[in-house]
């Protein structure tokens, strides 16, 4: 994945200028055309996700929390997973910071995409503020896909703003429609706020680490359940992270380049099997990249239909940086 | 009230996280080490999330209709649907199987 491109910056530059200054002039043959795709690729993955905001409104309303808080959550919280899991703890009976904790944690990758982005996208401080808000799984996965910072920008501006709006449109429908159904739990939609989850797990669990991860979590998770405060059990089950990555990096230094997410990518065959990665089953090989971007390529699961298609312009922007 | 509190912890804190990304210099926080938590987080509490939220009620473990549904999801994982599609498919289980029950 393109990892390379963020860690140096230096490596964008040459591809990057003549497409700005192509777009500066607007007269440039491609980026009529081009533009035209970075908004399509970013319209189906903003329409895709913006819709699964029905799910959340549902498990929001669900767990008895009110409209104006629901809605509020969409508007200020803006990413997905923290807030299923602030709406799960708080129906569970966690304590307010507790669960804004499990929130919290679940939006630290957030901090990563944006690492990557703040360099491709080239922002003024003042915009910057307004831009983070943005910054999630989806924008992420978009915006890394394009090539240059015209693309990369409109990537991430049409589907944050595509995004944005259905997501708090569909939020609302979904918490409104919850309340006319009366008793969720009748139609089945607490069954919901879990099947997110591990829609967003499942094309995750890529390598052994991320599958011990996972595993000894889930765990934990239910083990501590009885004999902790409610919300508790989640944090003490993130440990799971850490401890398998010190397990994986001190005690198997062999697998260390798989554990690490180091691995030489441009062993992986990407370039000559560009739609081989298929829609991020763990068996589609290539399990040891494990940059966030590919993260954001494949959480929130929807944007799998496009993913083929990311897949091959990723590749395809890795060697023309080289 | 709590639940106020809670939303706004929530949006504040991951809002300064996104903000930090975007304005933190470029390598501060490349170290593999770093990276590689970062990746794995989400994976540990979506996974306890899912088995809590599937397997439990408040704080006992139960065995319910939500596992059918769960397990509708995870093959409709398998089988590739589409994210909409998996959610409704636990959804869809869950309450069929507790219409019946």
């Amino acid at each position: 994945m393109p990892q390379q491109r963020e860690t140096s910056d230096t490596i964008d530059q040459p591809c990057i200028a003549p497409a700005q200054h192509g777009a500066d002039a607007s007269g440039s043959p491609q980026s009529g055309p081009s533009d035209r795709a970075v908004v399509r690729d970013a319209l189906g993955v903003g329409i895709a996700v913006g819709l699964s905001g029905f799910a959340f409104g549902v498990t929001a309303a669900g767990a008895g929390i009110s409209l104006a808080q629901t809605c509020a959550l969409s508007l200020f919280v803006f990413t997905g997973a923290s807030q299923f899991a602030l709406v799960g703890a708080l129906a569970a009976g966690g304590g307010p910071l507790t669960a804004a904790a499990g929130a919290f944690f679940l939006g630290i990758r957030n901090a990563f995409y944006g690492l990557r982005l703040s360099a491709l996208l080239g922002l003024r401080p003042g915009v910057r503020f307004a831009a983070a808000h943005w910054v999630i799984d989806e924008t992420t996965a978009v915006a890394l896909a394009q090539h240059g910072r015209r693309a990369v920008r409109l990537g991430f501006t049409v589907t944050g703003a595509t995004l944005f709006v259905l997501w708090n449109l569909t939020t609302l429908l979904g918490a409104l429609g919850a309340e006319a159904l009366g008793d969720t739990d009748a139609w089945g939609l607490d069954a919901a706020g879990p099947a997110v989850f591990l829609a967003l797990l499942a094309p995750m669990l890529r390598s052994g680490a991320e599958r011990a991860t996972a595993g000894l979590a889930a765990v934990a998770g239910l083990g501590l359940l009885p004999v902790l405060p409610a919300g508790v059990p989640v944090l003490v089950a993130a440990l799971a992270a850490p401890l398998v990555l010190l397990v994986h990096t001190r005690l198997l230094p062999g697998k260390r380049t798989a554990a690490d997410g180091t691995a030489p990518e441009e062993s992986t065959p990407e370039g000559t099997t560009p739609g081989g990665r298929g829609p991020d089953g763990p068996e589609s090989g290539e399990a040891h990249e494990t940059g966030n971007a590919d993260d954001a390529a494949r959480a929130e699961g929807t944007v799998r239909a496009r993913e083929p298609r990311t897949a091959e312009e990723t590749g395809t922007a890795k060697e023309d940086d080289r | 009230m709590s639940v106020w509190i809670a939303i706004g912890a929530t949006a504040l804190g991951c809002y300064l996280v996104k903000l930090l990304g975007l304005s933190v210099p470029a390598g501060a926080l490349e170290h593999p080490w770093a990276k590689r938590l970062a990746a794995l987080l989400p994976v540990a509490l979506l996974a306890a999330l899912t088995a809590q939220q599937t397997f439990a009620e408040q704080t006992v473990l139960v065995l319910d209709a939500r596992a059918a549904g769960l397990g509708a999801a995870a093959l409709a994982l398998v089988l590739r649907a589409p994210f909409l599609v998996v959610v409704a498919a636990a959804v869809l289980v869950t309450a069929g199987v507790r219409a019946m029950a």
